[in-house]
């Protein structure tokens, strides 16, 4: 009860603090901002906040705290834009919004699909709220019970959605979840520190691969690539059906998903060290584990853009909960707006463990601060679906190079590099045969996203374990098998076989005729090859170090997995679903241009980077594309193009970014941009 | 202590005035450069959600307003390679109209110190101006520092430690070798993110001892002591002008490790072990963060960035805005900088090689 009488009080005060007219303009401010910069693929709340710090300085604490909030609430709203319109994973969060929302606008359902995602995050984002105004006052010792047994089993559990994603041949999916977390584990090792497939000669590859670049690689790139073949608009029909009030009446027809998938998005949230990486899966899974009728999923079933927008605004709020109170950063963003609050005012907001005790009324403002600016950005954001959603209507030979040009800049946000470009070119390439060939990408990128927690909490599981057996048999069995892990232990197995018995028909990439045997043998043949170099490079690291038993382990199974696939292909017809291959039917084999005439692009806009900078290149890049292949007049070309670098030019201007030089930089010193 | 505050206040106001006068130097005298218009970049080797970033976020607003001619100053971000990345780069800048600083931290001097195959930048090329020390608390849970009877720390000697370590060839190599000299059997957990996350396992019961820098064990580690899930163990201490180890102004009713060690049989202030730690602590806290410009920089460039950073340690409220966020420490600038960095970045050759030799006879760890 003694609860219950500080916390009244303090959120009357919280809400005395929020609703006065300067606070709220404060948050719509933040929130436009938010939703500006929230809409380009790549750029989330770390540019954003990092756009906001100089003003921080001594500002009133709750005016920054709205600004600051507006500004962060809304990254996981806007993202949907890029996901749902160009199949451009946003952010973390929005990663799973791809695999319907894309569809939907393939069908024309644009705005449908973006209502209904905005009205699913807005409750998200009420529901994070509530629960989190009670929850706040009872977490701690609620998050101290999960050890790292209990995280390394919600990162089992984020795996196994594998299994319902995996597509039509189950090993497939394995193996490219499999071939995902090897990727991930490129790099430096964390826990000695040595090298995986790579060597400081070449220290691009020694941080590992970022998820911005694997992301737009393996979702984005491939679908650009298809479409630009096809030389259509996005959406199919030059009608839009689906006004906006369908997809919130889709929602409303599904707010019990809604709201499932909301906890789910707080709990996950919670939880710190996990983020938001796994917990838009998790609803995906969720989704389709509770809908009836599996066949729409992956070719635009509404239920499977509700569930993990529910999910991603409440994980938001759910954050909260470390940052706060543990002063442990959830995200990125999160770790820059602690560090923003240490500059309001005079700092007498201290985040961390006295955060309840001190700043109850101010913990609630931030909580509802979020909610608010949920409210307020989606209904902006639902007042301006149509109207974007439009976008899926133009040709797309003239959106594409604009796109190639926004991705290859939320590319260089990851490290500044021209590596970046390679790297996403690489990664594109990779995710293009994936697509081709049927092999499950979101499994791949699961597997890629998970592949850091799964290896650092087993490796240190393990370590802890160790060290309670060698006090006693019970303590180590109590570390290891706590009620939690029991629990989600049987979660997880549920979801695995159920998973495997559905993931028949889940289509998560629609149909693939198969064709001849060659090419996909080959493709396998060379993913078999990497996973077995893979396996090598780690078996060569010394054998005390612990970097090494995680990327041997994957790859075994993986390379298990290989033998199984390659014998079937051996023994089975070419019709086998096993020899999936997109360019014998459908619309990629019928397509107007050829993949490489078309990558060879792409390819362009590198080469001419490396050799004269990115914004030089970009200028020949527009204007050649513009003028051959979309086919416009000198005149349109030179207009569409400038207005390209204007754009690109004030992005960087106004993040403080330079653009990665070529050899032409190396002889010539040019102003900024040029540089 | 009155007569030293009265000076330093006195000489405070001395900078204060000079930095006052500075524009009217530039047109007058040529003392000094102008970066009236100009936008200073502030490069720093590590990403938007570290410490460091805290710090460069902290000083910049303050810097662009005692710079002459009040230039904007930007923080940008350069990660990669445990902060090497970022340092190799500047290293090869040269000096141009100092409008490029650095601030580098102890993850970017230790690579240094040790050889690490990656590094292709020399403090000795650089222009220190500013020296930002902290200091560091080890602590314990109350059943394992109820063993420890008084400063004698033997009685810990049989205990199984866990501790959620971040990487021995990192600043966690200081408390590792500490808690070895005084005959612990701590077993680091490697592949924690920051030291946060290993206060939170600590928290969790998992780890039993832990250490925290000094902003982050008064915010985070103060209200466990409070409530009794914590208890100090030893500060690592502070530097007195003479070089000596003395208890940590931050924290003056802690024992320093110094104080542990010697009321705690097998352990010694002296030697090549003690040696190679005192150098090691020295590189990783009371010489921490240091702003560089670089090679080549003019001495113009030099005093006038020397004289900002005084005006900012002189504003009257500085006291109060800093130490929530810097803790209370040296802010060193001139002369006093430059003993830093030559402490921080000169260690003897022989503590070097029984660090090295440690690292790889102990963790395993090669620098190859």
């Amino acid at each position: 009860m003694d609860v219950i009488f500080t916390a009244l009080p303090a959120l009357g005060d919280a809400w005395a603090l929020i609703l006065q007219p300067v606070v709220l303009g404060y948050l719509i401010l933040g929130v436009i901002m938010g939703l500006c910069i929230g809409v380009f693929p790549g750029l989330g709340g770390i540019a954003g906040l990092s756009l906001l710090l100089p003003f921080m300085f001594g500002m009133d604490p709750i005016l920054g705290l709205a600004l600051m909030i507006g500004m962060v609430a809304v990254v996981p709203t806007s993202d949907t834009f890029a996901s749902v319109l160009m199949g451009i994973p946003g952010s973390s969060a929005s990663q799973a919004t791809v695999l319907d929302g894309f569809p939907m606008a393939k069908n024309g359902q644009a705005a449908r699909a973006l209502s209904a995602a905005f009205a699913s995050s807005l409750f998200g984002g009420l529901v994070g709220a509530s629960f989190l105004t009670v929850f706040i006052l009872v977490a701690r010792p609620v998050v101290l019970e999960f050890r790292t047994p209990e995280l390394l089993m919600i990162t089992i559990f984020g795996l196994s959605m594998v299994g319902i994603l995996a597509g039509r041949v189950a090993i497939k999916g394995i193996v490219a979840a499999g071939l995902g977390m090897l990727i991930g584990t490129i790099g430096e090792g964390a826990s000695s520190g040595d090298l995986r497939m790579s060597s400081y000669d070449f220290p691009y590859l020694t941080d590992g691969l970022k998820l911005v670049i694997v992301g737009l690689g393996i979702f984005a790139i491939p679908e650009i690539i298809s479409l630009l073949r096809q030389d259509r608009a996005i959406a199919k029909e030059q009608a839009l059906g689906g006004g906006w009030l369908d997809g919130v009446r889709d929602w409303f027809a599904n707010i019990w998903l809604s709201v499932r998938c909301s906890i789910i998005g707080v709990i996950v949230g919670v939880i710190p060290g996990l983020g938001g990486s796994v917990v838009d899966w998790i609803a995906y899974g969720h989704a389709v584990q509770t809908t009836k009728d599996k066949s729409k999923f992956g070719s635009g079933e509404v239920r499977g853009v509700i569930g993990p927008e529910s999910s991603n605004n409440a994980k938001e709020g759910g954050g909260l909960v470390p940052t706060l109170l543990f002063g442990i950063p959830g995200s990125g963003s999160m770790a820059i707006f602690i560090g923003a609050i240490a500059l309001l005012g005079s700092g007498q907001i201290e985040v961390g463990p006295a955060m309840l005790k001190n700043n109850l009324d101010i913990t609630y403002s931030i909580v509802w601060l979020l909610a608010l600016a949920n409210v307020v950005g989606t209904v902006i954001c639902i007042a301006a679906s149509g109207g974007i959603a439009k976008l899926t209507t133009i040709r797309f030979a003239l959106l594409a190079p604009f796109l190639f040009m926004i991705i290859a800049f939320a590319a260089f946000q990851s490290g500044q590099n021209l590596m970046d470009l390679v790297a996403l070119f690489a990664i594109g390439f990779l995710g293009i045969m994936m697509r081709r060939f049927d092999w499950s990408r979101p499994a791949f990128l699961i597997g890629f996203v998970l592949s850091n927690p799964a290896e650092t909490y087993a490796n240190q599981a393990l370590q802890i374990a160790q060290s309670r057996f060698r006090k006693g048999f019970g303590e180590g069995i109590d570390y290891i098998f706590s009620p939690i892990v029991i629990v989600l232990l049987i979660i997880t197995v549920i979801s695995v076989v159920v998973g495997l018995r559905q993931a028949k028909s889940i289509l998560a990439e629609g149909d693939v005729k198969s064709g001849s045997k060659r090419a996909p043998l080959a493709f396998l043949l060379i993913v078999t090859g990497y996973i077995a170099y893979a396996l090598f490079d780690a078996a060569s690291i010394p054998s005390f170090s612990r970097d090494r038993t995680f990327p041997m382990f994957v790859a075994c199974v993986c390379l298990l997995g290989c033998a199984v696939l390659i014998i079937r292909m051996m023994l089975k017809p070419e019709t086998d679903t096993v020899f999936a291959d997109r360019e014998r039917h459908g619309d990629d084999s019928e397509a107007t241009h050829g993949l490489w005439p078309t990558l060879a692009w792409f390819a362009a806009l590198l080469v001419l980077t490396a050799l004269l900078g990115f914004i030089l290149a970009l200028g020949l890049f527009l204007f050649s594309f513009l003028r051959i292949r979309a086919g416009l007049s000198n005149v349109a070309a030179v207009i569409y193009t400038a207005s390209g670098i204007a754009f690109m030019c004030a992005m960087a201007w106004l993040l403080n970014r330079d653009f990665p030089p070529g050899l032409l930089q190396e002889y010539a010193d040019l102003p900024w941009p040029l540089t | 202590m009155s007569l030293f505050k009265t000076t330093r206040r006195a000489a405070m106001g001395l900078v204060a005035a000079a930095v006052a006068t500075l524009p009217f130097q530039t047109q007058a005298g040529g003392h000094g450069i102008d970066l009236a218009g100009k936008t200073v970049e502030w490069i720093i080797p590590f990403s938007e959600t570290g410490g460091s970033a805290k710090w460069a976020n902290f000083y910049a607003p303050l810097l662009s307003e005692a710079l002459p001619g009040a230039p904007t100053v930007v923080v940008k971000f350069m990660p990669g390679a445990g902060s090497t990345k970022g340092a190799n780069f500047f290293q090869e800048q040269t000096y141009d109209d100092g409008t490029l600083i650095f601030g580098s931290s102890g993850s970017t001097q230790f690579p240094f110190l040790l050889g690490d195959p990656r590094v292709k930048y020399n403090y000795a090329d650089w222009n220190v101006v500013l020296a930002s020390g902290t200091g560091g608390v080890a602590y314990l849970p109350p059943d394992m520092a109820a063993k420890m009877s008084g400063l004698d720390a033997s009685g810990l000697q049989g205990e199984d430690f866990i501790y959620g370590s971040q990487g021995a060839t990192r600043l966690d190599l200081v408390p590792l070798l500490a808690w070895e000299m005084l005959g612990l059997s701590v077993e680091p957990v490697f592949g924690i993110k920051g030291r946060g996350d290993g206060r939170l396992m600590f928290e969790r019961g998992e780890a039993n001892i832990d250490y925290q820098t000094s902003s982050s064990y008064l915010k985070g580690v103060t209200p466990l002591v409070e409530d009794g899930s914590a208890v100090p163990m030893m500060s690592w201490g502070a530097l007195d002008d003479a070089g000596n180890i003395v208890r940590d102004p931050t924290f003056p009713d802690m024992p320093t490790f110094k104080e542990v060690c010697e009321a705690t049989a097998g352990c010694e202030t002296s030697g090549e072990k003690w040696e190679a730690w005192k150098a090691f602590f020295i590189a990783g806290f009371p010489a921490q963060k240091m702003v560089f410009l670089p090679n080549g920089a003019s001495a113009d460039a030099i005093a006038t960035y020397t004289a900002a950073f005084e005006a900012v340690k002189a504003r009257a409220d500085f006291a109060e805005i800093s130490s929530g966020r810097l803790g209370v420490y040296p802010q060193m600038t001139g002369d006093e900088a430059k003993g830093a960095l030559k402490s921080g970045t000169e260690v003897p050759q022989a503590a070097k090689e029984f660090v090295v030799g440690w690292l790889e006879e102990r963790y395993g760890v090669t620098l190859k």
